[in-house]
């Protein structure tokens, strides 16, 4: 367990955590300013993963792969919330739970009839599908660096958005208290769109890029969407700041447990035993810790409520 | 009074001549939704290939194939038995392709001797302690792995790292890999069933700097894993699978970072063989151009061997020790060629190795390289009291 | 807040008098006659392969009933449930591996073991409220599953087989029908209490607590302890139908904790009507009917079931009891 080790294990927790983070950011903004449970989250950030993986194929450009990915989910955003979120907006969480669960179910069965059951092929970049050797001996996966890449300019862009632009500032009023938002004349539709078109745009962009390292296939939303969902709980419901501290702390424990937990275990168990709890620990640690943290503090680490 | 009698007469006759076009139906549970999607529809592509060859038909006499989706769970998949055998009265049983389902609807089948051919699952408890006439295998779990550990023997890496998903099947086939290995193994890796981030299992490898890296990773888990290992920077670590984690499936999804794997299975797509050929050729030509994968294989040849064994009896499927002797002497071309049945009911056959390469069309595909075992028998043989 | 229909949804319709009222009454003997001698029925209809069909939904129904109880009348909407379940099918693995042969006593252990795990899990999650505890007690459903598959005792994810039927007791197990119609007595007495409970004192406090904890607790109610009453209640129910699902099946497997059986279980019961007597009835049956119907006929089965959902929310939010009481009514 040297020294290169340790780094290379916290780059991975961070290159996860951030990719989480891109998932996570919007699912906490729906669910902060619109007060929506949007299970469907997940299946735009299929969608964007499929689209790009196709664009992709078929035209060698990856940069124009996202663009498009992000523009056509950004639309079935925009006819979905027309259509049937803002029927939502005022329901209650269980309601929009069971309607959410729905849409899933429509768009399992869409990808599936457009693109066939399999797993499809989305190619690394080719400029990006060599190592980098960021030190003597630790040659490190490009494609991921971009991912980190990516991870901060959007944290980044995303503070700007929220903390310094008008619009941002209309976000943070209706995170804060949407009914005095309203009383203080702010047009709450518009931002409400606005709000959900911006997490659809970031879905998107998460599963376009995720495509490269992972498998593009039905499902994908919904197996993403329980660490994303463990995030937001974890960084409390609205805050983008809760959700980019949730995520990196996730990526991070995450990574950590599955790179150390089982050689620890070894030094101090018999090594069947250890063979039997590492996995299954590092396999829950994720959980462990959203458990300690809603017993500390029950609305998690930075709740967006007044 | 009369009228009763004739309606009685009128059963009885279209009862004996209901008796003698009875269909012989074969019951067939498919993973079309759920985590094995992908292996279950090349399965079914197979599996309509050979039904359509032999026009509907086992062995001369009319056959009813009844395919259900199961969605891969095991609970779910006794439910279908169970219909199957109350509702629709099958007389053979495939499909499944993991071996979770098989060990769940095995008792039922075999309670009510129903002879389950398997189209892919080689479950080690149905090879051992639980064997049973009524439960024919494909290939043993295991067989692959330790195919693959002959072949690091030769290839002469004298330390592996091994990584498997933490559950018992994941166990099982790197304790098969275990048992033909010679060298050291340097760490075993087990990482969450679902897993999709592979970083810190590749950086450990990395670490431990070992000739050569033995996983077993099933469907999505293998795509990823893959993606993750080339992407950073391990590709002078060779890697070794089974065949499941490297056949045209995942060929198909992950591609060129793929060539240069080698991988272990008991059919190849370029197995010289007249069947197997043909078997190819008409598959390429139904599917589109796509190789077929070891899935399609396998379930292409339970219809034949169903198609041989109904032959030999008849037509007859209703003695069943009859059906059970036809099932275990017929002779049928095989795409993998000739093979003996275990005392088992497993089959002794050849396993070969392969390289993902590319083919003279320029697709990325597997090459047969070499023969790795022959007549290999598996290694719960003599734990069946058969 | 959850939003639920404030009239004693739960309250048998008799104390309303009139046509309806004597409606509510025969309506659950009716049906259970029927479903008592269906499988008498059966083989003149050629339906015996529904009757084990039919058990099944009556366990999953159980199942149901316990999650109606605490997410409808008690405002506890976990999604985490089907742990319970599973807990209480390995529990009966554990007494089966033990050599324990009698169906009454391994189910009770299933039953008391996932009543502990409640009593665990309540503990920790019940300090928190709305989509926290929607979480929590996911992650602890999770947390159940990644156990269950890695663990080699009990099979892992290759699941454990119950090779030898449990047995009922001598005079049942010679019935041809025996665990059918033990399965039917509990589901009717689970239904039963669970209609009574709802508006009894216990229930009625636990109502109070959904809609207005602070006042509740202003007024002197022990809040946390009735919340984790109802919470260890259910759960031990769940564990009931999950050990009742392990002779079912004659096989257990981690897939029964999957988080994707405790959104299903959530879904039936809105879709029965969240908090309604009948809720969870017809939502099990309304679900696994049309499932079963709609994988005959396409691989695509998932979008009209999807579809069915919206149309729900959209057109009948208390669900399909809330649709028939208005007809009645």
């Amino acid at each position: 367990m040297d020294a290169i080790f340790v780094t290379e294990q916290l780059l991975n927790g961070l290159a996860y955590g951030f990719m989480l983070f891109l998932l996570a950011a919007g699912l906490t903004l729906v669910f902060g300013i619109m007060d929506t449970m949007n299970l469907a989250h997940g299946s735009l950030y299929m969608a964007g993963a499929y689209v790009a993986a196709r664009v992709h194929d078929s035209s060698g450009q990856f940069v124009l792969a996202v663009l498009v990915a992000v523009g056509v989910t950004v639309c079935v955003a925009a006819v979905l919330e027309v259509l049937i979120m803002r029927r939502l907006y005022r329901r209650d969480h269980l309601a929009q739970v069971l309607a959410t669960f729905g849409l899933i179910l429509i768009a399992d069965d869409a990808v599936k009839a457009l693109w066939g059951p399999s797993p499809i092929m989305a190619p690394t970049p080719a400029a990006l599908a060599g190592p980098v050797h960021l030190m003597d001996g630790l040659p490190y996966s490009s494609y991921r660096l971009l991912l980190i890449g990516v991870g901060v300019l959007v944290a980044v862009g995303l503070y700007w958005l929220v903390n310094r632009t008008r619009m941002g500032m209309l976000v943070r009023a209706g995170a804060a208290d949407r009914q005095m938002a309203e009383f203080m004349g702010v047009r709450v539709g518009r931002v409400f769109s606005f709000v959900f078109l911006l997490g659809a745009a970031l879905a998107a962009l998460a599963g376009a890029l995720m495509g490269p390292v992972s498998a593009v296939q039905i499902g994908m939303g919904e197996a993403i969407l329980i660490p994303a969902l463990v995030v937001i709980v974890i960084g409390g419901v609205g805050s983008v700041r809760g959700a980019f501290v949730a995520s990196l702390l996730v990526g991070l424990i995450d990574t950590s447990g599955r790179a150390f937990l089982p050689p620890l275990l070894r030094e101090v168990l018999s090594p069947s035993l250890a063979a039997d709890v590492g996995p299954a620990l590092a396999s829950i640690s994720m959980y462990a810790l959203m458990a300690v943290v809603l017993t500390l503090k029950p609305a998690g680490l930075f709740p967006a409520r007044a | 009074m009369l009228k009763m009698k004739q309606a009685a007469l009128a059963v009885a006759l279209c009862a004996a001549f209901g008796a003698q076009a009875a269909p012989v139906k074969v019951g067939i549970a498919l993973d079309i939704s759920g985590p094995f999607s992908a292996l279950g529809t090349e399965s079914r592509d197979g599996f309509n290939l050979a039904i359509e060859k032999l026009g509907g038909k086992l062995g001369g006499v009319e056959a009813e194939f009844l395919q259900t989706d199961f969605g891969g769970n095991p609970e779910q998949a006794t439910q279908l038995v169970t219909r199957y055998l109350q509702r629709d009265k099958i007389d053979f049983f495939t499909g499944p392709i993991a071996s979770n389902a098989a060990l769940a609807v095995g008792p039922a089948l075999f309670a009510a001797k129903v002879p389950f051919i398997s189209s892919n699952p080689g479950p080690s408890q149905y090879a051992g302690k639980q064997c049973n006439p009524y439960f024919f295998g494909q290939y043993q779990n295991d067989t692959y792995d330790e195919a693959a550990g002959k072949v690091a023997n030769e290839k002469g890496y004298g330390n592996v790292v091994l990584v498997a998903p933490n559950y018992p099947a994941g166990r099982d086939h790197l304790n098969g890999f275990k048992r033909t290995y010679e060298g050291a193994v340097k760490d075993e890796i087990y990482t969450r069933v679902g897993q999709i981030d592979y970083a810190a299992e590749i950086a450990q490898i990395r670490a431990a700097r070992p000739d050569a890296v033995f996983f077993f990773l099933p469907g999505a888990m293998g795509i990823n894993f893959i993606k993750q290992y080339v992407g950073g920077g391990l590709q002078d670590i060779p890697l070794i699978a089974p065949g499941f984690s490297a056949d045209q499936d995942v060929i198909a999804a992950v591609g060129e970072p793929m060539m240069g794997l080698i991988n272990t299975a008991h059919w190849a797509h370029d197995l010289d063989l007249p069947a197997n050929a043909a078997f190819v050729a008409a598959f390429r030509e139904k599917y589109d151009g796509r190789y077929p994968t070891v899935y399609a294989a396998m379930a292409y040849d339970v219809i034949m061997h169903l198609d041989a064994a109904v032959r030999a009896t008849g037509g007859k499927v209703d003695d069943r020790e009859a059906v059970l002797k036809a099932l275990r002497e017929a002779r049928f071309d095989s795409v993998r060629g000739d093979f003996a049945w275990g005392r088992n009911q497993y089959p002794v056959q050849n396993y070969y190795l392969r390289l993902v390469d590319k083919d003279d069309a320029g697709q990325v595909t597997n090459r047969l390289v070499g023969t790795v075992m022959e007549n290999h028998q598996d290694a719960y043989v003599d734990e069946c009291r058969m | 807040m959850t939003t639920v229909d404030c009239s004693d949804e739960m309250s048998p319709r008799a104390l309303r008098g009139g046509a309806h009222g004597r409606l509510g009454t025969w309506l659950p003997w009716g049906v259970l006659l029927a479903l008592a001698v269906f499988p008498l029925l059966a083989p003149l209809l050629e339906m015996e392969y529904y009757v084990g069909f039919v058990r099944r939904a009556l366990i999953v129904m159980i199942a149901a009933t316990s999650l109606n109880f605490i997410a409808g009348v008690g405002g506890m909407v976990a999604l985490g449930h089907a742990g319970f379940i599973g807990v209480g099918a390995y529990g009966v693995v554990a007494l089966v591996d033990a050599g324990v042969g009698s169906a009454w006593l391994a189910w009770g252990g299933g039953m008391l073991a996932a009543a502990l795990a409640a009593a665990v899990i309540g503990v920790v999650s019940l300090r928190t409220r709305e989509v926290y505890f929607l979480m929590i007690t996911l992650a602890f459903a999770q947390m159940l599953y990644y156990l269950a598959v890695s663990l080699r005792t009990y099979g892992g994810d290759d699941g454990y087989g119950l090779y030898v039927p449990l047995s009922l007791g001598a005079g049942v197990d010679a019935l041809a029908h025996g665990f059918y119609w033990v399965v039917l007595a509990l589901a009717a007495l689970v239904f039963a209490f669970g209609s009574r409970l709802a508006v009894s004192r216990f229930g009625h406090a636990l109502k109070g607590i959904r809609d207005n904890e602070t006042r509740m607790v202003a007024l002197g109610y022990p809040v946390f302890r009735i919340k984790l009453a109802a919470f260890v209640g259910a759960g031990a129910v769940a564990g009931l139908a999950g050990a009742m699902l392990a002779s079912h099946n004659a096989y257990v497997s981690p897939s029964l904790m999957h988080w994707t059986e405790s959104a299903t279980l959530l879904v039936m019961v809105v879709l029965g009507g969240l908090g309604r007597r009948w809720g969870a009835p017809l939502g099990v049956a309304l679900w696994l009917v049309l499932t079963e119907v709609l994988k005959l006929y396409t691989d695509y089965w998932h979008w009209p079931m999807g579809v069915l959902l919206l149309l729900v929310v959209f057109l009948a939010p208390r669900g399909l009891a809330g649709l028939l009481d208005r007809r009645g009514a």
